[in-house]
């Protein structure tokens, strides 16, 4: 290894180098400091210690925030990897017009998100929309008012995550389609059933997609923003004032910007937590071929 | 044999119907787009407009400044895909191709970096920007893709690992520099990847609201994705030309997919990137 190397090598990575250190290492250390300081945009930061975590655990729409926020990540998120699964598991037992199948349940998940949001809000408005449409017409004479009510705001917004699972829909699809006949028939020769074929073959050999799906999704989900921002403004009754959306609410609504920093050091550490349990949890079960 | 065909013939049920589901949102949005005021608002399920109309559309492209919201994020795209695909390949290059003292250490702070949920960077972020004076114009939303990115960089670095060393050893005794072994090695060697990476920069930059959101005040600076969400908070009820301005802004993206349906798949299945 030689000196030249070295300066060849700092030369090709140097924008990327640029770019940690300025939009990431920084930005870190910055933010660490913010979030124990009073800083209002215009001003200079001010050192007040733990005042603002002190401030946020009195703060009852924190705990509001992230409320709605762990509601959502825990519903919609094992709902839509078991849903993209069953999905999966279907897809998967026909080979003929796959493609065709898989770009229709794929297509939702790349569609722009204001987009997706401007259109659920028509489909679940209450009066016109086609899903209460549907609801009667099914015979329910009194459909909920979804984004209008505060009991169904939530679930209105998981039911419309479901239509996007597409992407987490392929990648299942392609470890099924990983997994060797012969297990199948192997297994089918010992007798087994349809049931013990998914649980002891599809879903130990799928375990480590599944793992990588449900990590990717918490992290997503935690951050779950834009939807409810422009479909109900954190409404009715903050009842969708999800923890990003509070976090950018003192950012650049109120300039509190120390706060939104440690708001945003309390989201890490959640993600973080949560990882650590889900690693803890369902590590031993996740089986990984040749190990 | 019989079970087989019964299953299959369940499994094909299921998926029409299922099929179904899905295709219904994009159903509704076309349909909405083309119905007059009188049928948008009529109780009853009517999936098909009874006397279709265009005027939504001529009125999300007339008043609604549609044209001037596809302008600008054509150039935060091209710049985006422009910038990304510069700064990773170079970087994924130094990574995966040059042997340098401390070359692993930085690539796993660099991967580290993923953690991080952009909240936590995102008021300092914004300090400097404005620092900058960059507030108000689209450089906050296209500088940072000149700088490379964690996760594109680590998928290059994957592919060029699997071109063969013996061509780069080869090209270097040769006396080829390493800038042309990248030029004119790597990089056409590398296309497939490229192609990945620069269609899902494409995406994020067609699709990003919060960035836009964070940085443009001024309405002709607004992305569509911002001016959709604008629009929608100006007119509540005028759902026909929203629906219209909706169509207008996936049509490309569904055109863009049936082109490159294959660096798609692919591109998620190793990546594991989801929309």
């Amino acid at each position: 290894m030689s000196r030249s190397s070295l300066a060849m090598g700092l030369m090709f990575i140097s924008p990327c180098l640029v770019g940690l250190l300025v939009f990431m290492l920084y930005p870190v250390a910055a933010s660490f400091y913010f979030s124990f300081c009073d800083y209002m945009i215009f001003e200079s930061p001010k050192f007040i210690g733990l005042d603002n975590y002190g401030e946020l655990v009195h703060d009852p729409l924190f705990w509001t925030s992230l409320y709605n926020t762990l509601y959502y990540t825990v519903i919609a998120v094992p709902g839509g990897m078991l849903f993209a699964f069953l999905l999966a598991l279907i897809l998967n037992m026909r080979g003929r017009g796959m493609a065709l199948y898989r770009t229709i349940f794929f297509l939702p998940s790349i569609i722009p998100i204001v987009a997706s949001s401007v259109l659920w809000i028509w489909i679940l408005n209450p009066q016109y929309g086609l899903v209460n449409m549907l609801l009667i017409r099914l015979g329910i004479p009194n459909p909920p008012g979804w984004l209008s009510d505060p009991a169904w705001s939530k679930p209105a917004l998981i039911l419309m995550s479901l239509w996007g699972v597409g992407g987490t829909l392929v990648i299942y699809l392609a470890a099924l389609q990983d997994i060797p006949t012969q297990l199948y028939e192997a297994a089918e020769l010992d007798g087994a059933h349809a049931w013990h074929k998914i649980r002891h073959i599809t879903i130990p050999t799928a375990s480590p997609v599944l793992f990588f799906t449900l990590i990717m999704g918490l992290i997503t989900s935690l951050q779950y923003f834009s939807q409810a921002y422009v479909m109900t403004s954190g409404g009715p009754g903050n009842s969708t004032r999800f923890f990003a959306f509070y976090l950018f609410d003192n950012a650049f609504q109120y300039f509190r910007m120390g706060y939104a920093s440690a708001m945003a050091w309390i989201l890490f550490l959640v993600i973080v937590l949560l990882t650590f349990f889900v690693f803890r949890f369902t590590g031993k079960y996740v089986h990984y071929a040749g190990r | 044999m019989k079970q087989a065909v019964q299953k299959s013939v369940l499994a094909h049920v299921l998926l029409v119907v299922l099929s179904a589901v899905f295709i219904l949102p994009f159903l509704w949005l076309v349909s909405s787009s083309l119905k007059p005021d009188a049928e948008i608002f009529r109780e009853g399920l009517h999936l098909l407009p009874d006397r279709p109309t265009l005027s939504h559309y001529l009125k999300g492209i007339e008043s609604y400044n549609f044209p001037h919201f596809l302008k600008n994020t054509a150039v935060i795209c091209f710049l985006s895909v422009l910038g990304t695909l510069l700064s990773c390949s170079l970087a994924a290059y130094g990574f995966a191709m040059v042997n340098w003292r401390g070359r692993d250490i930085s690539f796993y702070v660099l991967l580290a970096t993923m953690m991080l949920p952009p909240q936590v960077t995102m008021v300092p972020v914004f300090m400097i920007f404005r620092e900058l004076g960059w507030i108000n114009t689209i450089l906050p939303l296209v500088a940072p893709c000149f700088f490379g990115n964690a996760f594109y960089i680590f998928l290059l670095r994957q592919f060029y690992l699997s071109i063969p060393r013996d061509l780069i050893d080869a090209a270097r005794i040769d006396g080829c520099h390493d800038f042309r072994i990248w030029a004119n090695i790597v990089l056409p060697l590398s296309k497939p990847a490229l192609a990945t990476v620069g269609l899902f920069a494409f995406l994020y930059a067609w699709n990003d609201f919060l960035g836009p959101l964070i940085y443009l005040m001024d309405e002709d600076k607004y992305t569509l994705s911002l001016g959709l969400a604008m629009l929608r908070g100006q007119y509540v009820s005028d759902w026909g030309s929203l629906m219209a301005v909706s169509v207008l802004m996936v049509i490309p993206i569904i055109i863009l997919f049936f082109f490159t349906q294959k660096t798609f798949i692919q591109g998620i299945k190793t990546t594991g990137l989801t929309g």
